[in-house]
């Protein structure tokens, strides 16, 4: 049985973890692959303010000594077409090495595009020939950019020069040759890893502390099994057999187990990861444009951490107990003591140590500062809420035993008491599961909720045209103007803000921002000042990296602005200022409107799309409609429950897992408990109904105290950890339908845990009963 | 008559087939009667106690207890016989661990709804236990512990007491004084007395004693 518990917790822990770096491993894999593609991490970027390069500049940095490479991209039927010069791209640029790969350049140049086949399929453009090549990253297409620029229709556009790491010392500055050029130093990391680093956090999150729930049974089998061998063990050193000897064979013995089942969880981890991965990739589709392959690899990095994980969490389990035993003195009973009533001594310390680690807990949430103090913070507040756990259950069984008046109430609530120790790891572990549950459900809905009122502040616009440049966006609005109720143009540049890349802004004065656009902080009377350019307001981002206050001044384009007002812009990695149109016309005169925010009626934008394809010939991606985007962001937010969903559902089971193996084991270990009860008159099935009723009893103590633990759980997420390692805090919601389900679900699992153990005790044989009891038969 | 046990057989399955235990055991007991069941191990003394109190079931013959056969009963009536008629003491006294002394010695009189506290404190006293109704069994020592066994055994005020080795655990000195209140103590109260022993004398002390070997009465 121990052996059975022993593999299945360190499997089930191993699997967790495992599936969950499976799925951040393929997610990473696919941002780098589309990373090197487009050449960021590797190279330094010339870029322009206005995104668009000229044919020009590009033809005088060549001229004036600079190795640059153009490229253009652009989305074409949801697909990212990236066109690339095979003659100057520098060597290490990702996409098909023509030469090994055995494609001649001709091919590349002839028009001639090349991705993976499911890209392929998506793409639906004429007379351009598809070459299948694997080794391009998921959802994009690689080609000549002679050719990305006639598909995308940019003729003569280029988004980004990619600069050659080794240039000439000749070369002029950039500054000389093209003013309006910015060059980008290689960033470490693609945008897409960064905007979705929060997401894989928090699906690391939940694998850690599934695996933290398996390490639970696991430490409870190694500590039985230790228990249980103490006669056998006492009996072999009186033998003389050496003390690290034996030492050595259990280790041998732990290590060989752990490889197996560590071997096993992998696998398992596998199945989880490929189930896991097709919500996954559509998530991040959906939330942050990544692309991510949906089928799974067998990467090193993941099922080697696996193993590594299982013998580590292994070796943790098993230290105490090894401890124990080199420590234990050769005359020592040998009886088993597992389980017994646990020594007040004891009770007090762990006690002690609770209310250390929560204290200090308390203290890095009141004076704690940065990522490390918001993941130590968690850490305390989680081992201190699992020490403390057991204490608590037993002054309320106490309390409970106390106040009982029948006889058989007293029995349950003492024997209960009694078998605290041998469940509270299986409790603990139940525990951690729940407050994971609710804090990461209550921080996934509040963010929901957040990312809904901010999509309305964000999309208060019925419906949004984009031009394809800058003499289309002009002939646009005078279309518009008169068949619209308001045409608000939509123009930015980018620029460092206090040394942090932003985006600025230049809206129009508009109700449309006064009353959906809700500051964090601000002046009083922010917009009516930001409206008459007497300041800007800035994002979250922004003002919490760059220690920026409301009153701070920033500069734009050589000019102060003093700052009235902070807003929540959460999934933008960087910053993000609003001056009023006019002070946005004065800094950046080059910088024309080529969006249009429309508000109108809701019910007029599919006639008035349909005008602007007859029209202007837009496509579909220059048109996104409010309502249809919404529905979209919700529909993935709705995939991304299914994820999360199923990883709660496993880590419960996992817990629930460990509650039954407690159980089964208890279950033949306490006969002599039970057996006096029996012999006086109660019968086999009422003590399997009671310990039933008593694991109910347990599992709806352990959700009371979930609850706070999983919402202070939720707060060191959305208050702290979120703030230090993405710039932004979300509000907390609170779900309490959900908090009911998850502690129905709890108490559920519960039960089916002990379901079986008591249909085993309802049907002992008298038998085995009176063994108890027999000296002889 | 307050024991009736007729033709009763017993056996268990064993590796090598069946393994008879009891083979036809006939046997009484009058109301406030002693009695002391001897043999060596394996003679079957302890499955014949167990088939008395209801804590087992016979393969055949019948166990007559006030005139009800107890062998026939489904598990809840066992379970009310054991409760209301019998009270067992065994030799590893067997109490309750989470239980205190005082909640041993009420469990099995409250149990059966027959709980006196009066009579509960008396028998706490004269087994001199009155300073340690608060602890917990761990805390006593064997002698105390099968003090709190007796004691709970005739709180319930049984008809029929079973005993099993009860002084076993204990010593010489110990093991008299014990069988000397369960004794004056069943006198008081009328129970009946059905005690293993391996001690002649102890099984000298009681008003019958019947001696079994490899199944039968000898």
């Amino acid at each position: 049985m121990q052996l059975f518990t022993l593999v299945v917790g360190l499997s089930l822990a191993t699997a967790l973890w495992s599936g969950v770096q499976a799925v951040n491993a393929e997610a990473r894999a696919s941002y780098d692959a589309a990373a090197e593609t487009l050449g960021e991490g590797q190279f330094a970027q010339i870029t322009s303010p206005t995104g668009e390069i000229a044919q020009n500049d590009y033809v005088r940095l060549r001229r004036a000594g600079w190795l640059v490479s153009p490229l253009v991209q652009g989305r074409l039927d949801g697909v990212l077409v990236i066109g690339l010069d095979p003659l100057t791209s520098p060597n290490g640029m990702g996409g098909p090495d023509l030469g090994e790969d055995g494609f001649a350049i001709e091919t590349f140049m002839d028009g001639a595009v090349f991705g993976q086949q499911a890209t392929l399929d998506r793409f639906t453009a004429e007379n351009v020939t598809e070459i299948v090549f694997p080794n391009v990253a998921t959802g994009l297409l690689l080609t000549d950019i002679g050719t990305a620029q006639r598909l995308l229709g940019r003729e003569d556009i280029i988004d980004r020069l990619i600069v050659a790491p080794d240039q000439p010392i000749t070369q002029q500055p950039l500054q000389d040759v093209a003013p309006n050029l910015a060059l980008r130093e290689p960033q470490s990391g693609s945008d897409v890893a960064r905007l979705t680093d929060s997401f894989h956090l928090n699906l690391t999150a939940f694998g850690l502390l599934s695996f933290a729930v398996g390490i639970f049974i696991v430490h409870g089998a190694i500590g039985l099994a230790f228990e249980q061998r103490r006669p056998m063990i006492r009996t072999l050193r009186a033998l003389g057999f050496p003390l690290r000897r034996l030492m050595i064979l259990i280790a041998a013995e732990l290590l060989m187990i752990s490889l197996i089942s560590g071997a096993i969880g992998v696998g398992l981890g596998y199945v989880v990861a490929a189930a896991l991965l097709p919500d996954v990739a559509a998530t991040l589709t959906g939330l942050y444009g990544a692309s991510v392959s949906g089928t799974l690899q067998l990467r090193p990095e993941w099922w080697l951490s696996g193993l590594a994980i299982a013998v580590g969490g292994t070796g943790l389990a098993s230290a105490a107990s090894l401890w124990k035993l080199s420590r234990m003195p050769l005359l020592t009973s040998a009886q088993p003591r597992a389980w017994g009533m646990q020594a007040v001594a004891a009770r007090y310390w762990q006690a002690g140590l609770a209310a250390g680690l929560l204290l200090v807990a308390l203290v890095l949430g009141v004076v704690g500062g940065g990522l490390i103090a918001g993941f130590a913070m968690l850490a305390t507040l989680l081992v201190g809420a699992a020490l403390a756990l057991p204490v608590i259950l037993d002054r309320v069984l106490a309390v409970g035993a106390k106040r009982a008046k029948s006889v058989m109430a007293q029995w349950f609530w003492a024997d209960t008491r009694q078998q605290l120790p041998g469940l509270s790891l299986a409790l603990m572990a139940l525990l951690l599961a729940m407050a994971a549950n609710v804090g990461v459900s209550t921080m996934v809905s509040s963010f929901r909720m957040t990312f809904t009122g901010f999509l309305d502040q964000r999309l208060a616009s019925e419906f949004y045209v984009y031009a394809n440049d800058a003499d289309q966006a002009e002939r646009l609005a005078a279309y518009l103007e008169p068949r619209v109720d308001q045409v608000l143009p939509i123009q930015f540049t980018t620029q460092d803000v206090k040394g942090m890349p932003s985006d600025i802004y230049g809206p129009a004065p508009h109700s449309t921002y006064r009353d959906n656009w809700v500051f964090l902080q601000s002046t009083p009377d922010a917009w009516a000042q930001i409206e008459t350019a007497q300041g800007a307001a800035i994002n979250e981002q922004l003002a919490r990296r760059m220690e920026i206050e409301i009153g701070d001044e920033i500069t734009l384009a050589g000019k102060a602005f003093p700052v009235l007002g902070i807003y929540g812009d959460y999934g933008n990695p960087i910053g993000q200022v609003i001056v009023t149109e006019t002070a946005f016309a004065t800094l950046f005169p080059d910088v024309r409107p080529e969006r249009f925010g429309l508000r109108m009626d809701p019910a007029d934008v599919p006639a008035l799309a349909q005008n602007l394809r007859d029209a202007f010939g837009l496509a579909e991606d220059n048109m996104v409609d409010q309502a249809g985007i919404k529905a979209f962001s919700l529909a993935v937010f709705d995939r991304t429950f299914t994820v999360t969903g199923a990883l709660n559902v496993l880590t419960l089971a996992v817990a629930g897992f460990a509650i039954l193996m407690s159980l089964l084991t208890l279950a033949t270990m306490r006969l002599p408990q039970l057996a006096p009860v029996w012999a006086q008159g109660v019968t086999r099935a009422r003590l399997g109904h009671l310990e039933v009723i008593r694991a109910v009893l347990l599992a709806l103590l352990t959700a009371a105290l979930a609850l706070p633990l999983g919402l202070a759980l939720a707060w060191t997420l959305l208050a702290v950890v979120n703030v230090e390692a993405f710039g932004w805090r979300l509000p907390m919601f609170l779900f309490p339908l959900d908090y009911i389900r998850l502690a129905a679900f709890a108490v559920a699992a519960a039960v089916l845990a002990a379901l079986w153990p008591a249909r085993k005790l309802g049907r002992t044989k008298p038998a085995e009963l009176l063994k108890v009891f027999s000296n002889e038969r | 008559m307050l024991l009736r046990v007729t033709d009763l057989v017993k056996t268990y399955p064993a590796p090598d087939g069946i393994l008879p235990i009891l083979q036809g055991i006939n046997m009484t007991l009058e109301k406030g009667e002693t009695l002391a069941l001897t043999g060596e191990s394996g003679s079957g003394k302890s499955t014949l106690l167990h088939l008395v109190g209801g804590l087992d079931q016979p393969d055949s013959g019948s166990v007559e207890l006030e005139g009800q056969d107890i062998g026939g009963l489904d598990d809840a009536g066992r379970a009310a016989v054991r409760r209301d008629k019998v009270g067992v003491v065994f030799q590893q006294f067997n109490l309750i661990p989470s239980l205190s002394v005082a909640a041993n010695i009420e469990f099995q009189a409250r149990l059966s709804g027959r709980e006196n506290a009066e009579w509960t404190q008396d028998l706490a006293a004269r087994m001199g236990l009155s300073d340690q109704l608060s602890k917990y069994p761990e805390q006593l020592s064997g002698g105390q512990q099968q003090r709190v066994a007796i004691a709970r055994t005739l709180a319930a005020r049984p008809t029929l007491i079973l005993a099993d080795e009860p002084t076993g655990n204990l010593d010489e000195a110990t093991a008299d004084t014990v069988l000397e209140l369960m004794l004056s103590l069943a006198a008081e109260t009328e129970a009946a007395m059905l005690m293993v022993t391996h001690s002649e004398r102890l099984a000298a002390r009681m008003s019958r004693r019947m001696h079994l070997r490899s199944g039968r009465i000898a």
